[in-house]
C-alpha cells in the first residue's frame, strides 16, 4: 500500500469534519473519494498533505507515519497536491508557477525532463509559458495546477475537484489525461463532485457523507449501486 | 540549457556605484554638494536602506509591518548607547554598534515573528503596529533605566562618525544583499508565499521558516541603518521612531511598487529630497502641510500607477529577468532531451 488512512479524525474548531475515515490506495491505482459538498473529500486530500493537522488517526505512506510531518516535508516524500480551486500563481508566468513547483526538488539536473514530461502531457503549456498564469482559462489553469504538481515528479498525486467549473469537453479532456498520468506510473487519489467522471476512470472507490465513509469498493460495482446512482448519478434506480 | 547569466549586470552596478561615489568625493571637496545637502544625500541612503528592510518583508515576502520604525529605533538606540558610553568616537567601536544594532533588531524581530509567522494573514500589521508604540513608550521613559539615553528630551552625545563613505557602504551592501536573496531560492519561495501561501506550502516551500527569515532579515536592516542614523544627526529623539515613521517606510515601498526594489531605491531617496524640496520652498508651514502632501502624493499615484511608479519593474543590470527553465529550444538549436 503506498498510502492507508486509520480512523483519522480532523477537526476546524469544534466541527468535527472527518470521523474516524478509513481507506487506503495501492501502487499504481487511480482511486477516488466522492461525496456531496462539504462530506470531507478535501480536509481527507489536505490531512494526507499536511495542510490540515489530524485531531487523531494515522496516515501512512510507504509504511511511514506522515500524520504529523509538515507539508512541506510531505512533498519532498513524494505527494504531489492540486488543491481544490487550483491555487495557481496568477501574477506568476506559466514558467515561474512550473518552476515553483520543483521547488522540493533536491535534482537540478532532471529539472528539464520533468519540463518535458509535464510539456508532454499539456502541450498548451508549453505555448502560454511566458503568459501570466491569472490570463489563463478555466482549463488551462487546472492544467497548469497539475503540470506543476507534477514537476516534483510525486508517486502520489492527490487530485482535488480537477473537474470544477469546467466544460464537459474540457472535463472529459483533463480525465483522459489523469489517466494517462497513471499509466506512466503515478498513483492518483481524486476528489470529485463529478462522480460519474470519476468511476469512469477510477479502479476503486469511496463514498463519503457527512465526514464518514458509507460505501466502498471497486469502481464498477459502484456504479451500479442503486444508492450511488440515485444519490450521485442522478439516475432513477 | 542556456541560463541567465545572475552577475551579468554586476560590473555595471558596482561601476555606477563607483562612479557615483568619486562624483560625490569631487563635488563635496569643491563645496558643490554643501554641508547641508550633504546631510539630506546621507539621510536619504540612511532611510533608503531601511526601506530595502521593508521591501524584503513587505515587498518580497508579502508580510505587512507597521513597525519598521520601531526596529530603525531599537538599532539607532543601540549603536548609539554602545558609541556614547563606550565608544568616544572610536572607529572600531562605532563599527561594532552597527553590528549591534543590527543583531538587536534583528533578535527582537526574530522574537515576535516567531508565534506571528505561524499564521497567515495580517496578524503580523497589527502585532508590529503595537509593538512599535510600546517601543516608543520605552524610549520616552528610558532614562529611568538608562540616564544616558535621555528619555523623551533624546539622546545627544553620541560621536558624529558616521561620514557619506560608510553610509553609502552600508547602503551598497544592504542593495547587493537583497539582490542575492531575490535571486535565490529564498526570492523564489518569498514571492510563492506572497502570491499564495498554502499553495507556496502544497509546492514545499516552509512559509514559516521564509517568513522569518525575511522578517529578521528586513529589521536587521532597519537596525543597521538606525545605527547609522544615530551616528550622523547628534539628537536621536523617540519621536524619530514612532508610528508615523513606519508609515514613511511604507509609503516608499509602496509607491515604488510592491516587490520592485529599483521601486525601492528610487522612491527612497526621492521621498526624501521631495520633503527637503518641499521644505526649502514652504519654509515653516511645511509641517502642517506635511499630512496634506502625503495623503495628495498616495492619491496621486494611487490613481496614475496603482500598482507603485515601478511596480513589476527593475532595472535589469541589478536584477536581470530569469529566463524561464522550461524555455522552448529555438529553431535550429537541438532540444536538449536527456538533461
Amino acid at each position: 500500500m503506498i498510502l492507508q488512512v486509520k480512523d483519522l479524525n480532523v477537526a476546524y474548531g469544534s466541527i468535527l469534519a472527518l470521523h474516524g475515515v478509513a481507506f487506503e490506495v495501492a501502487e499504481g491505482e487511480i482511486v477516488t473519494l466522492i461525496g456531496a459538498n462539504g462530506a470531507g473529500k478535501s480536509t481527507s486530500l489536505r490531512a494526507i498533505s499536511g495542510l490540515v493537522r489530524a485531531r487523531s488517526g494515522q496516515v501512512m505512506y510507504h509504511d511511514a507515519d506522515i500524520t504529523r510531518t509538515p507539508a512541506h516535508r510531505i512533498v519532498q516524500m513524494g505527494i504531489g497536491h492540486v488543491p481544490e480551486g487550483r491555487k495557481i500563481f496568477a501574477n506568476l508566468t506559466v514558467a515561474e508557477n512550473l518552476e515553483m513547483g520543483a521547488y522540493a526538488r533536491a535534482d537540478r539536473g532532471s529539472l528539464q525532463a520533468a519540463f518535458d514530461r509535464v510539456f508532454k502531457s499539456f502541450p498548451r503549456l508549453k505555448e502560454r509559458l511566458k503568459q501570466n498564469a491569472g490570463t489563463l482559462s478555466g482549463g488551462e489553469q487546472q492544467m497548469l495546477a497539475m503540470g506543476r504538481a507534477l514537476m516534483s515528479t510525486p508517486k502520489l498525486l492527490l487530485l482535488d475537484e480537477p473537474s470544477m467549473g469546467l466544460s464537459p469537453i474540457l472535463v472529459q479532456e483533463i480525465f483522459s489525461i489523469i489517466q494517462e498520468i497513471n499509466r506512466q506510473g503515478t498513483t492518483v487519489l481524486l476528489v470529485e463532485q463529478n462522480a460519474y467522471m470519476a468511476l469512469q476512470v477510477a479502479s476503486r472507490a469511496y463514498v463519503l457523507e457527512t465526514g464518514r465513509i458509507v460505501l466502498s469498493g471497486p469502481a464498477a460495482e459502484l456504479r451500479e449501486n442503486p444508492r450511488v446512482r440515485a444519490a450521485y448519478l442522478g439516475q432513477a434506480v | 540549457m542556456k541560463r541567465t547569466n545572475l552577475t551579468a549586470g554586476l560590473p555595471l552596478v558596482l561601476l555606477l556605484a563607483l562612479v557615483f561615489f568619486v562624483a560625490r568625493e569631487v563635488l563635496g571637496s569643491l563645496e558643490i554638494i554643501n554641508y547641508y545637502w550633504q546631510l539630506i544625500l546621507d539621510q536619504s541612503l540612511i532611510i533608503t536602506t531601511a526601506a530595502i528592510g521593508l521591501s524584503i518583508i513587505y515587498g518580497f515576502a508579502g508580510q505587512f509591518s507597521l513597525g519598521h520604525a520601531a526596529f530603525f529605533g531599537l538599532g539607532a538606540y543601540t549603536a548609539g548607547l554602545i558609541s556614547k558610553l563606550w565608544g568616544h568616537g572610536n572607529y572600531g567601536v562605532f563599527l561594532l554598534s552597527l553590528v549591534a544594532g543590527a543583531a538587536l533588531a534583528g533578535a527582537v524581530a526574530f522574537l515576535i515573528g516567531l508565534p506571528i509567522l505561524r499564521l497567515r494573514s495580517d496578524y503580523l500589521g497589527i502585532a508590529t503596529m503595537g509593538f512599535g508604540i510600546i517601543v516608543k513608550v520605552l524610549m520616552d521613559n528610558s532614562n529611568k533605566w538608562i540616564t544616558a539615553t535621555g528619555g523623551a528630551t533624546g539622546m545627544t552625545g553620541v560621536p558624529q562618525i558616521a561620514k557619506f563613505p560608510v553610509i553609502f557602504s552600508v547602503f551598497l551592501l544592504a542593495v547587493l544583499l537583497a539582490r542575492n536573496l531575490r535571486l535565490s531560492s529564498f526570492g523564489r519561495a518569498w514571492t510563492a508565499v506572497r502570491e499564495d501561501e498554502v499553495a507556496a506550502d502544497a509546492m514545499g516551500v516552509d512559509p514559516t521558516r521564509v517568513k522569518t527569515l525575511a522578517f529578521v532579515l528586513g529589521c536587521a536592516l532597519a537596525g543597521v541603518a538606525g545605527a547609522l542614523y544615530a551616528h550622523r544627526y547628534p539628537i536621536v529623539h523617540p519621536s524619530s521612531f514612532d508610528f508615523l515613521k513606519s508609515f514613511d517606510f511604507l509609503i516608499i515601498v509602496v509607491l515604488g511598487g510592491l516587490g520592485s526594489m529599483s521601486g525601492t531605491i528610487v522612491t527612497g531617496v526621492g521621498w526624501v529630497f521631495l520633503l527637503e524640496v518641499l521644505r526649502a520652498v514652504l519654509g515653516q508651514s511645511f509641517l502642517d502641510f506635511r499630512g496634506v502632501i502625503y495623503a495628495l502624493t498616495l492619491v496621486l499615484v494611487v490613481i496614475l500607477r496603482p500598482k507603485g511608479l515601478l511596480s513589476g519593474m527593475e532595472w535589469q543590470a541589478l536584477i536581470p529577468r530569469r529566463v524561464p527553465e522550461g524555455n522552448p529550444p529555438a529553431k535550429g538549436e537541438t532540444p536538449n532531451v536527456s538533461a
